[in-house]
C-alpha cells in the first residue's frame, strides 16, 4: 500500500439559518463529492479562496470532522471509526493558521512534550522526542522558554514541533504562514520541505501560490469541488481558468504569458525561475 | 510593556527551597497556615516569624520581592488593625473624643496585624519559589485521592495550566481592542469611576468573544494532538519525592510539634 489518504465521494455539509422562516434551516455543502488519493512522502499543496472546502477537507482527514456522506481512509483506518480515532491522529498530525491558538503550555518544551503525553509515551521516550523534534524546527536552545515572548514563525515552529514528536507519517498544514511576516514565512516553509525530504508526507494549505510551487502536486479547489489536479508546471499553466476562480497565479507564470503576448515563444508550462533564466538564455546565444 | 509580564510573582533561582517537591511546599504552606492560626501568644508568633526568616534565607528571594507581596494588602491590615483598636473593651488607655483605645484593644489589634502579615509573607513564599506549572502539577497530585469522590484532578489542573497559557494573550488581545476603540474616538482616561466603567464595556464584549473563538481553536488543536483527558496520560517532568523533601517534612513536623507544645504549655 503506498497511499496514505484516500478519499471516497466525499460530502461534508453543514446547515445555516436561511433567514427565510418558510424553510428553516438550509443544508449546504462546503464539500462536494471529493475523491482524492494522496501518496505516501508526497508533497500535496491545496489551493482555493475563502469557502472553498479547502480547509474542511483538512479537517475531514484527520477526523477532526467527520463525512455527511462518502469515506475517508487514513491508512486503512476509516476515520468514522471511534475505535482508531486515536491512531488516525496520531498518523495524520495537524498546524494550524493561528499559533497563539494552538500552544497548550507557557514552557516551550512541555508544549512540545503535550501531544506525547497524551499517547502515554514513557517520560525518558518523551524527553528524546522533544529534544529532537526541537532539533529539527531548529528550536533547540529556546526549550525553556515562555512561548508569547517568541515571534510568529518561531511559535509556528514550535507548534510544529509539537506535531512531529507525535511521529505522524503525514502533517496536514492549514494555511499555516498565513498569519506570518515574510522572514517567518520563509523559515516555516523551509522546515516544511525539510520535513518532507526526511519522508514525512506532506498536505499545505495555503492561498499563496509561490509556496504551492514548491509542492510535487498542486489542486485547486472551489466551491468544494476539485477543479484542478496535477503537477505545479501543468497546474499554472491554465492561468486564465485560475484567474476565473479569482485565483492569482506566480509572477513567473504571470510574465511567461505575458512575454507569450508579445510574440516571445516561450512554452506555456514554464513555471520555475530557473527554467525560464535557462530559456532565455539560451534563446540569447541563438542570436 | 504589556508583553514583559511575568506570570505569578515567581522569582526564578535555584535554591534548595525551590528545588523541593512542589507537594511538599504546597502541605508545608497550608500546615503554616493552619499552625498561625493555633498560635495565641507573641512568643509563638516569635518562633513562626523566626522559622520564616530561616525559609527566606535559604530560598534566596530579596527582602524587596517579599514585601511588595504585603502591599496590596497593606490597606487591609491597616482597617483590622484601627477596628481592633477601637473596638475592644477594658481597661482605657487614651480616650479622645468618642473614641477610646483600651490595652486589651491595643494587645489585639498588634495581635492580628501580627498574624495577617505572616500569613501572606507564608503563602506568598509559596508561589515566589515554585514555578505555576510545577504549582500545577503538584495541586494535580494533590488532588487525585479526590477523583473517588468526584473531584476533576486533572480537568482542573489542565485548566489552570491553559488560563496561565493565555494570560499574555488575552493582555494582548485587550490592548489590540483598546487601541482599536481609542483609534475611533473612545474615551478610557477622563470622567468619574462609572462613566470609565461604563467605557469599559466596548473592550470587555469584544474580549468576551475573541476569548470563545480562542478557545474553540484551542479545542481543536489540542484535540488533533490526541489529546483525551487525564486517563493513559504520561507526564515528561515526573515529580520526585527526594531526599531533601523528606528532610523538609521532618522539620515541617519538628514546627508544627515546637507550636503545639507551646500552646499547651505556655
Amino acid at each position: 500500500m503506498n497511499s496514505i489518504v484516500e478519499i471516497n465521494n466525499l460530502i461534508f455539509s453543514y446547515s445555516r439559518e436561511s433567514g427565510d422562516e418558510t424553510t428553516g434551516c438550509i443544508f449546504q455543502n462546503a464539500i462536494d463529492g471529493v475523491d482524492l488519493t494522496i501518496k505516501k512522502g508526497s508533497f500535496t499543496a491545496i489551493i482555493g479562496r475563502n469557502g472553498s472546502g479547502k480547509s474542511t477537507l483538512a479537517k475531514n482527514i484527520n477526523a477532526l470532522l467527520l463525512p455527511s456522506s462518502g469515506v475517508v481512509y487514513v491508512n486503512g483506518y476509516d476515520t468514522r471509526d471511534q475505535d482508531h480515532l486515536w491512531d488516525i491522529r496520531q498518523t495524520a498530525g495537524m498546524v494550524f493558521q493561528n499559533p497563539d491558538n494552538q500552544i497548550v503550555s507557557s514552557i516551550v518544551e512541555e508544549d512540545v512534550a503535550f501531544g506525547p503525553e497524551n499517547l502515554g509515551i514513557s517520560p525518558s521516550e518523551i524527553r528524546k522526542r522533544v529534544e529532537d523534534s526541537l532539533g529539527a524546527v531548529n528550536m533547540g536552545d529556546y526549550r525553556k522558554k515562555p512561548p508569547h515572548l517568541l515571534s510568529g514563525g518561531q511559535k509556528q515552529r514550535i507548534a510544529i514541533a509539537g506535531v512531529v514528536a507525535m511521529k505522524p507519517q503525514c502533517i496536514i498544514f492549514d494555511e499555516p504562514t498565513a498569519m506570518l511576516d515574510p522572514k517567518g514565512r520563509g523559515e516555516v516553509m523551509e522546515i516544511i520541505r525539510e520535513l518532507n525530504r526526511e519522508g514525512i508526507t506532506v498536505v499545505l494549505i495555503t492561498h499563496f501560490m509561490e509556496e504551492a510551487a514548491l509542492a510535487d502536486r498542486v489542486i485547486i479547489m472551489d466551491e468544494g469541488k476539485i477543479k484542478l489536479d496535477g503537477s505545479p508546471s501543468s497546474v499554472f499553466a491554465k492561468r486564465d481558468e485560475l484567474k476565473s476562480m479569482s485565483l492569482d497565479v506566480p509572477f513567473i507564470v504571470e510574465l511567461v504569458h505575458r512575454l507569450r503576448q508579445k510574440g516571445v515563444d516561450i512554452p506555456e508550462n514554464t513555471v520555475s525561475r530557473k527554467d525560464l533564466v535557462e530559456y532565455i538564455c539560451r534563446s540569447v546565444h541563438r542570436k | 510593556m504589556l508583553r514583559d509580564i511575568t506570570l505569578g510573582q515567581y522569582y526564578s533561582g535555584e535554591s534548595w527551597i525551590h528545588r523541593l517537591d512542589p507537594r511538599v511546599k504546597i502541605i508545608a504552606t497550608l500546615l503554616f497556615i493552619v499552625e498561625i492560626f493555633i498560635i495565641n501568644s507573641f512568643e509563638g508568633f516569635a518562633t513562626a516569624f523566626g522559622a520564616l526568616i530561616i525559609v527566606i534565607a535559604a530560598s534566596k528571594v530579596p527582602l524587596r520581592f517579599i514585601m511588595r507581596g504585603l502591599k496590596p494588602i497593606f490597606l487591609i491590615i491597616l482597617f483590622t488593625f484601627i477596628v481592633n483598636l477601637f473596638i475592644v473593651d477594658g481597661e482605657i488607655l487614651v480616650k479622645i473624643w468618642i473614641f477610646t483605645i483600651t490595652k486589651e484593644g491595643l494587645y489585639r489589634a498588634v495581635f492580628m496585624a501580627v498574624r495577617l502579615i505572616l500569613l501572606i509573607i507564608g503563602s506568598s513564599l509559596l508561589t515566589l519559589c515554585t514555578k505555576p506549572m510545577s504549582l500545577t502539577d503538584g495541586l494535580e497530585s494533590l488532588m487525585k485521592p479526590f477523583k473517588i469522590i468526584g473531584v476533576p484532578a486533572h480537568e482542573l489542573a489542565m485548566m489552570m495550566t491553559i488560563a496561565l497559557r493565555f494570560i499574555p494573550t488575552l493582555i494582548e488581545e485587550t490592548d489590540k481592542i483598546m487601541k482599536a476603540q481609542q483609534a475611533r474616538g473612545a474615551d478610557f482616561e477622563t470622567g468619574n469611576i462609572f462613566r470609565r466603567a461604563k467605557h469599559l464595556i466596548p473592550i470587555l464584549v469584544p474580549l468576551f468573544i475573541s476569548a470563545f473563538r480562542i478557545a474553540q481553536d484551542m479545542a481543536m488543536a489540542m484535540e488533533a494532538r490526541c489529546y483525551h483527558g487525564g486517563d493513559n496520560r504520561t507526564k515528561m517532568n515526573g515529580m520526585k519525592f527526594a531526599k531533601r523533601d523528606a528532610f523538609a517534612a521532618l522539620l515541617m513536623l519538628l514546627f508544627l510539634a515546637v507550636i503545639i507544645l507551646g500552646r499547651v504549655f505556655l
